[in-house]
Formats: C-alpha cells, sequence, structure tokens
C-alpha cells in the first residue's frame, strides 16, 4: 500500500515540491528517502554549499547535481585568517572554475570564502557564464583589479559583487569604469577592501546613478567624507552603507550636506566603514541612528564619549562592532538604550600593548549581558577575566549561540582568584544550551573540556589555544561533543591517545586542525593508513616530518573528510599521510 | 546525568570517569580533586597533582577496556593501537614495522610530559615566523617573561585577521595625552608585506616588524625560497638537513642570480639596503627577487635618480 503511494505522485510534482525546500540539509534528507527520490532530488537542486572545497572533486559534484545555478564553496581552514597557514597551502578555485565553464553554462552565483582566486579564474568566469549574476570573494586572495576589470566588462547582468575582506592587488582604480553604460543591474556593491589608492570616483557615481536597485554599497577608504554625500543623494534607496574615510576638517557647508544626504536615506539600517573618523561629524548620522540595527565601527578609532553619544542615539540597534575604545562605560550605556541587541563584537585597538590602553574589562561583557536580554552572538577581546563574570553571563542570557572570548594573554587566570577559567566556560557551555560555536582563551585545564564535553550537545565549532593539561582533554570534546563539525586547536599538549582513540569521530566532522600540538608523525601516518576517508596532512615549512624520529610531534595537522582522496595540488611543504600518496623514505 | 560513556573510544574503567552527580562540586567553587580524573592501572598511584602536571596515562587502561573500542574496527588485532603492557613495550606504539627505531622501552607519557611541553623546551612552539631565537619565544608559554616593549612574539596571537591589523597599524591608535604619536608604535604589532621571487609558483608574506637588520631579513628570505632555486617545487623531499639547500640560496643571493628589490611608498622599485632599517620598513610595501637579468635597469635607473 505504501509503496504504491510513493510513486502515485508524477516526478513533477515531486520536483515542485522540493523546489520549496532550500536548506541544504533538508535537501540532503530529501536524497536519502529514497531512490528515486535521490534521483528527483538531484536534478533539481540549484544550489550546492561545499564547506571544504577539498573534500569533494568538481567532478563528482557536477556528475551528481547536473543543473546547479548557485555554488558555494570555502578553501583554507578558519586559522589561515590569523597567518597560521603558509602561503601556497592551497584552496584553488581555477580547477573547479574549469570544469564548471563545462559543466555548468547556466551557473549565476559563485561564493567563495577563504580561497585563493586569480585573475585567471576571474577572466574565466567572465567569459564562461552568459547569465553570471553574484560574486562574492570573502577573505580571498590572488587577483588583482585587472581580474574584477574582466568581470565588470562581461557580466551583463551583474548583481551582486562583494569583495569582502579579501586581498586585492590594486593596480588601478579603473576597472570600475569597465561597467558597460547598459549595467543597470547593481542591488550590491562591496569594494571596501581595496587599497587607500584611487577608486574611479567619478565612474562610481556614474554607475551608482544608473543602477536604482543598488540596497548596499561599502566604499573603500580612498573615498572621502565630502565625496559621500554625492554618493548617498544618488542612492537614497540604500539599505546598507560603508563609508570611507569618515574624517574632513570640520566646515558647516560640509556637514550640513552631509547631514542632509544621510536623512534622504529613508531605508538605511546598516552602516559601516568609517576610517579616520573626525568625531565632529558623527552628528550627521543622528536622523537615521533611530532605524540603524547595524553598526560597523570596528575601524573608527573614536573614544567612548563620543562612541556614548552614538549608540545613544540608536535605540534598535540589533548588531555592533566596536574597538574596545567603548570602555565599560561606553558598554553600559549600550545595555541601557539597545534592549534590541542580538550581537557584539569589540576588537582591540592594541593587542600587543602590555599594558591596557583602555578601561575595558570583564564588567563592560557583563553590563550588556544584563541589559541586553536578546544577546546571541559574542566576539570579545579584554586583558582580565574572572570565573563568576563569566558565570553572570551565562545565566544572564541563556540564548547565547555564538561566544568567542579572547583574553589577550595566554594562560590569564581568574584575576580575582586566580584559579584557571574552567568554572566560567564550564557555565557559558551548561547554561547556554543552543551554543554552536566557542573559542576559549585564559587559564584552562582538562576540566574545561569535561564541561564542554558533558554540556557542549550542540556545539560545532571549537576553537581552543593554550589550553589543557593532557589528551583527556582532547579526548572530552571529541567524546562528547555531538555535534561538532569543526575543531581548531593550537598550542595544546594534546597527543596521540585522544586522537588515535577517537579517530572515527574524526570521520563525522568537517576538519581537525592542530598546531604546535603533540601529535607524532607516526600517529599521522598511522591515522593516514587507517582512514582512507580522512585526508591527513602533515604541514611543516622547515623540513620534511620523515626527516625526523616518528615519535616527534609534527608542527601542524590539518585533517579533514574527503571522497575526493588526497589532493595533488600541495606545496611542498605539505605531506599527505594517504598510503596511497608515496612518502619518501 | 549520566556518565558520559561513549562508545567508541576505548574504555576508561568505570571508576575513573569524572563523578558528574556531584553536582555539589559545582556549587562551591571547583574541589578540583574530587572530580579530579584519574587514569591508571587500579590500585596504582596515579600522581595526585593539583597543577594538573601529568595525567600518566598508562597503556593497560586503554588496552583493556576497549570493548567495541576503534580498535576492533580495524584489523581485528587491537594492537596497533596501543602495544600490551604498561611502560611501553617491545612494539613500539607508533612504528609497528620498524623494530629499532621506535620509542623502545619509552613510556607514553614521555610524548606529553614536561620534557615535550610544559616547559617547552623540547615543544616547537608556535613562535616567530622563522623559528629563530631572536626573542625568548618559548617563554610566551610561561607567565611573564615576554619582552617588555612589545607583545608581537606568537604568530597569529591574538587572533586578529591581517586586514585588521594592517588597517590598524597603517593608522596607530590615537592617545588621550598630548604625545599621540608617541604610543603610536604599540598599535602597529606587524606589518604584513608580500614577496614575490621570480619563477616562484606563489607569493609569501613576511612581517617586517620581526627582523631587527637586513641580514635577518635576508636570511629569512633565503630560508623561505631555498626550495624554489632547487627547482623543487611541487615536489617533496626538499632537505635543508644537508645546508645544500641554504649554501645554495645564499649564494644565488649573494652572487649574481638575484637581487632583493622593492616596492616604496611611491611605487618606485628599489634595490633593498640602501637606506637605513627604519625607514626601509617604514616606506616598504612589497618585496621582490628578481632575477639579476632584469634587474639591471633598476640599478641604473637608480644610480641616475636623485637621492630620495
Amino acid at each position: 500500500m505504501q509503496k504504491e503511494m510513493a510513486y502515485s505522485f508524477p516526478d513533477e510534482v515531486l520536483k515542485h515540491v522540493f523546489s520549496f525546500i532550500q536548506s541544504d540539509k533538508d535537501r540532503n534528507a530529501v536524497s536519502l528517502v529514497c531512490k528515486s527520490w535521490y534521483e528527483i532530488e538531484r536534478w533539481c537542486r540549484r544550489k550546492v554549499f561545499i564547506g571544504n572545497c577539498y573534500a569533494v572533486s568538481p567532478r563528482m559534484v557536477i556528475r551528481r547535481f547536473p543543473e546547479v545555478r548557485s555554488i558555494e564553496l570555502k578553501g583554507k581552514p578558519h586559522f589561515a585568517d590569523f597567518n597560521l597557514v603558509p602561503d601556497g597551502w592551497g584552496g584553488y578555485v581555477l580547477q573547479w572554475i574549469a570544469e564548471m565553464a563545462g559543466a555548468y553554462p547556466w551557473l549565476g552565483e559563485i561564493r567563495l570564502k577563504r580561497m585563493v582566486v586569480t585573475d585567471e579564474s576571474l577572466e574565466l568566469i567572465a567569459k564562461s557564464f552568459k547569465n553570471f549574476k553574484v560574486l562574492v570573494l570573502f577573505s580571498c586572495e590572488g587577483f588583482s583589479t585587472d581580474g574584477l576589470a574582466a568581470i565588470a566588462a562581461s557580466c551583463k547582468n551583474l548583481r551582486e559583487l562583494d569583495l569582502r575582506e579579501s586581498e586585492v592587488d590594486d593596480l588601478s582604480g579603473h576597472w570600475l569604469a569597465q561597467f558597460p553604460e547598459t549595467c543597470t543591474s547593481l542591488v550590491s556593491l562591496n569594494i571596501s577592501c581595496l587599497g587607500s589608492d584611487e577608486v574611479s570616483f567619478s565612474a562610481l557615481e556614474r554607475l551608482v546613478d544608473r543602477c536604482p536597485n543598488l540596497r548596499s554599497l561599502q566604499l573603500n577608504r580612498a573615498v572621502t567624507l565630502d565625496k559621500i554625500a554625492n554618493i548617498l543623494r544618488r542612492a537614497p534607496q540604500l539599505v546598507d552603507f560603508g563609508t570611507g574615510n569618515y574624517a574632513a576638517e570640520l566646515q558647516p557647508d560640509v556637514f550640513s550636506n552631509l547631514a542632509g544626504a544621510f536623512s534622504s536615506c529613508k531605508e538605511l539600517k546598516s552602516l559601516s566603514g568609517f576610517w579616520d573618523v573626525v568625531p565632529a561629524y558623527l552628528p550627521a548620522l543622528y536622523s537615521i541612528c533611530p532605524r540603524l540595527t547595524s553598526l560597523n565601527l570596528s575601524y573608527a578609532t573614536i573614544q567612548s564619549p563620543d562612541l556614548i553619544k552614538l549608540v545613544s542615539h540608536c535605540p534598535r540597534l540589533q548588531r555592533l562592532l566596536v574597538l574596545d575604545y567603548v570602555e565599560d562605560s561606553g558598554l553600559e550605556e549600550l545595555a541601557s538604550s539597545c534592549k534590541d541587541l542580538q550581537e557584539l563584537r569589540v576588537f582591540p585597538s592594541d593587542p600587543f600593548g602590555v599594558e591596557p590602553n583602555v578601561s575595558l574589562t570583564e564588567q563592560g561583557l557583563v553590563a550588556v549581558s544584563l541589559g541586553c536580554p536578546k544577546l546571541q552572538s559574542v566576539l570579545y577581546f579584554c586583558r582580565r577575566m574572572s570565573n563568576a563574570a563569566l558565570v553572570t553571563i551565562a545565566q544572564n542570557c541563556p540564548n547565547l549561540t555564538r561566544f568567542r572570548l579572547c583574553i589577550i594573554e595566554p594562560k590569564t587566570p581568574d584575576y580575582l582568584t586566580l584559579d584557571p577559567l574552567d568554572a566560567g566556560f564550564g557555565a557559558i557551555v551548561e547554561h547556554c544550551k543552543d551554543l554552536r560555536r566557542l573559542s576559549l582563551s585564559g587559564l584552562l585545564t582538562d576540566h574545561v573540556f569535561e564541561y564542554i564535553g558533558t554540556y557542549g550537545k550542540k556545539l560545532e565549532m571549537l576553537s581552543v589555544a593554550f589550553a589543557g593539561d593532557s589528551d583527556l582533554g582532547l579526548h572530552h570534546v571529541l567524546s562528547g561533543c555531538e555535534s561538532l563539525r569543526k575543531l581548531e586547536i593550537r598550542d595544546c599538549p594534546f597527543g596521540d591517545k585522544a586522537l588515535l582513540a577517537n579517530a572515527a569521530k574524526l570521520e563525522t566532522m568537517r576538519s581537525l586542525w592542530m598546531s604546535s600540538c603533540a601529535v607524532s608523525f607516526g600517529a599521522c601516518k598511522l591515522l593516514g593508513q587507517k582512514m582512507p576517508k580522512l585526508n591527513v596532512e602533515v604541514i611543516d615549512e622547515t623540513e620534511p616530518p620523515d626527516s625526523r624520529p616518528e615519535s616527534y610531534p609534527v608542527d601542524k595537522l590539518y585533517i579533514y573528510k574527503s571522497v575526493a582522496g588526497p589532493r595533488f595540488d600541495m606545496p611542498p611543504f605539505v605531506w599527505s599521510m594517504d598510503e596511497a600518496v608515496k612518502i619518501l623514505h | 546525568m549520566s556518565k558520559p560513556i561513549e562508545h567508541d573510544y576505548i574504555g576508561l574503567s568505570e571508576q575513573q570517569l569524572p563523578s558528574m552527580e556531584k553536582s555539589s562540586d559545582k556549587k562551591d567553587g571547583l574541589h578540583l580533586k574530587d572530580t579530579e580524573l584519574r587514569l591508571g592501572l587500579p590500585g596504582s598511584e596515579s600522581p595526585e597533582r593539583e597543577d594538573h602536571d601529568q595525567n600518566v596515562l598508562s597503556l593497560k587502561s586503554f588496552v583493556s577496556g576497549a570493548k567495541r573500542g576503534f580498535s576492533d574496527a580495524l584489523d581485528g588485532g587491537g594492537n596497533w593501537v596501543f602495544s600490551g603492557g604498561s611502560g611501553g613495550g617491545t612494539e613500539g606504539l607508533f612504528s609497528p614495522r620498524r623494530g629499532g627505531k621506535n620509542n623502545g622501552g619509552k613510556d607514553l607519557s614521555g610524548l606529553d610530559s614536561g620534557s615535550v611541553l610544559k616547559d617547552g623546551a623540547a615543544q616547537k612552539p608556535s613562535v616567530v615566523q622563522e623559528k629563530k631565537p631572536q626573542v625568548a619565544a618559548t617563554s610566551s608559554h610561561g607567565n611573564g617573561n615576554i619582552a617588555p616593549a612589545s607583545k608581537a612574539l606568537v604568530v597569529g596571537w591574538p587572533p586578529i585577521r591581517s586586514f585588521r591589523k594592517n588597517t590598524l597599524a597603517a593608522h596607530p591608535p590615537k592617545n588621550d595625552d598630548g604625545d599621540g604619536n608617541a604610543e603610536a608604535k604599540l598599535g602597529s604589532g606587524c606589518l604584513y608585506v608580500k614577496v614575490s621571487m621570480d619563477g616562484a609558483p606563489y607569493l609569501r608574506k613576511v612581517d617586517l616588524k620581526i627582523y631587527g637588520s637586513y641580514k635577518d631579513l635576508s636570511s629569512a628570505l633565503e630560508k623561505m625560497f631555498s626550495c624554489f632555486t632547487i627547482g623543487q617545487c611541487g615536489s617533496h623531499g626538499v632537505s635543508s638537513g644537508d645546508g645544500l639547500t641554504e649554501s645554495r640560496l645564499i649564494d644565488l643571493l649573494h652572487g649574481s642570480e638575484y637581487v632583493l628589490t622593492y616596492e616604496d611608498k611611491d611605487g618606485d622599485w628599489m634595490l633593498v639596503g640602501d637606506v637605513p632599517w627604519e625607514m626601509f620598513t617604514d616606506s616598504c610595501k612589497r618585496l621582490r627577487i628578481m632575477k639579476s637579468t632584469e634587474a639591471i635597469g633598476l640599478v641604473t635607473r637608480q644610480c641616475l635618480l636623485p637621492n630620495k
């Protein structure tokens, strides 16, 4: 009876139903129901997300999903952001583009994160995809403005060009002029990462002029304050705006022009940029502050009193990124003014100074936790912390989903009791039942990992540095955290035992990074040999790991599950432990 | 709550698991000793340490407890992970086939005991890029013996993206006190510039702030790019052990094949070495290891330029 029902829906109906299912997880679940659903689903999947570009090969993706219109790829491990992954490690997108050029002529969207994108890749994109709409290069590198010129020139219906936090070889500002006069489709343009060199401003103005649907525009630092008004008047429909430089000599006419331009933007909800701020120009924003939901002042070197004034005008703020100039007093003001706050990130203004240069302590975060009940996501750099504060924060904000604390000096204990911060972080994982991402810092023993393993059942990503005493710590995490996908560890005394004992766990995760730990080369080889579904890669820039005894710890280790087998684009300082790859002995 | 026994780890015997039912432990501070995990042979004295220095993990407690352990899933022997007997065995743990070269009688704990890690002596700490003993880098793992003026000693710490670091470096934080610029250098903990080498397949990045002189920079670059000059890029087997690599690159750099050049703030390409070191780090935007043949024009041009 049930069998008949399964076949009673024609494929078209199922296809139509599936088209409402957008999330990858759900799509994957759908494809597991039965063979015919697998077949139908794979033919109508339009969006593919690949969290690790080496987990699968382009060919495999193309074979399974022949009609993809949108792809998202991530390359380097997260610690590449902090220069822990040497240049040349990999993450090249060219091969993907080349294969997709042939297989997906209708590909419209490419989103890349931490990948190496060359001008050649960009030129290939420009040439190959006639309906290309969206290019997002998040934290990528390897390309220059020449490649961007190719995209601008060829992509007639480009909607989004977002280069956030990428490293671009800024050869010339004239690439912007390559957008043809017929291009009127831009919705989002983020060039904030471009260098301080000239951007062809007149080309930018003309582009903004002819794109009535432009909703999101992030300028780069080269654009001066006096030019902002011009842009805003051409695009009063903007929802999300990133200023360039926000500094100029205070001149009343410039000020009133700017204030007027901002007030004409009735939809503006999100602001960023603000390099080099002159505080006297901040009141120009006051007319839009009541509508602001997101404010990124993380490059703005303005002091607490000015920040307080600004923030007190923004009662609807949901997201605030700011430097530690905000100080505890500023955060207290935030806590009393911005009851809708969901995300707070506080960055250090002087991360390498020995003495604190600002009065920002754990008190600020405690104040926010008390005043902002909707707080979900925290990134906080500070110089001292206590277990008591962490417990308070945990109790105040049980809805936290992301908690990243960076106490600047490694292994800093509770400043009140000099205890490790195990209990504090333990409280976080215990109370915040939906915690998905956690970064630890301060003095921590194996106990914190015990708590994490016990309570962190929804934890998907964990970052650990200078923590733990023994393999037991790692073992707690690997054996207890059921939802763990990404684990990154540096400078911890974790060795072979926990890793080998939990080797099977690694197959359920996306990846594991361990650097400056105590995992021996022998253990790496063993893992590589015994776990064919894992790629085990050893990174060592000084000498080949097999030139030393097997018990010697490896410098860096990156393990990830893959159905594509070992990769072949490894540089000389990366060794695959796969048995199939011959290692010199 | 139930004890966290997972069936896919090699079992630790029950009495040694954390007594999580003791909720009282959490309520009044942490009585660490009560909840401290002790892993050792039943009946053996495991070290009772307050400072959590070493949890000696005996081999036997791993092997004996393995029910549906990971090891069983493999070639059935269960021996490949941990060879039997405490204190290691003749069959080395991590080199099953290489009888001679293994740990021999060495205890497992030899790997994670203080000699390797805690005092940082034998560990390879994530120190300054080139692993030079320029600064007391290992001490960054201790408490407080760090070089006073600046803390840019540990690579990638604090975890701030280069984009943000370089932005801060270019425009150092202002200060309330009158001499705003005096503290300026504290904000610029590092300065990454790209280094390209003619013929190399990819760029490298170096932090100019960690070098004190041209000599330091040039030997660091030699090390970084040595593999390229021997034409070994893309293959393994670069052995720096024999010293051949380094000396050959030195010859190449000091000899005639390559010269080190840099692009300054004005966009001009100059030979490295002409200006005082500080002036160089202030104005250098990127480096290029150029073939001498190409640099000839550069040298000539520089001779003709007025003094910069």
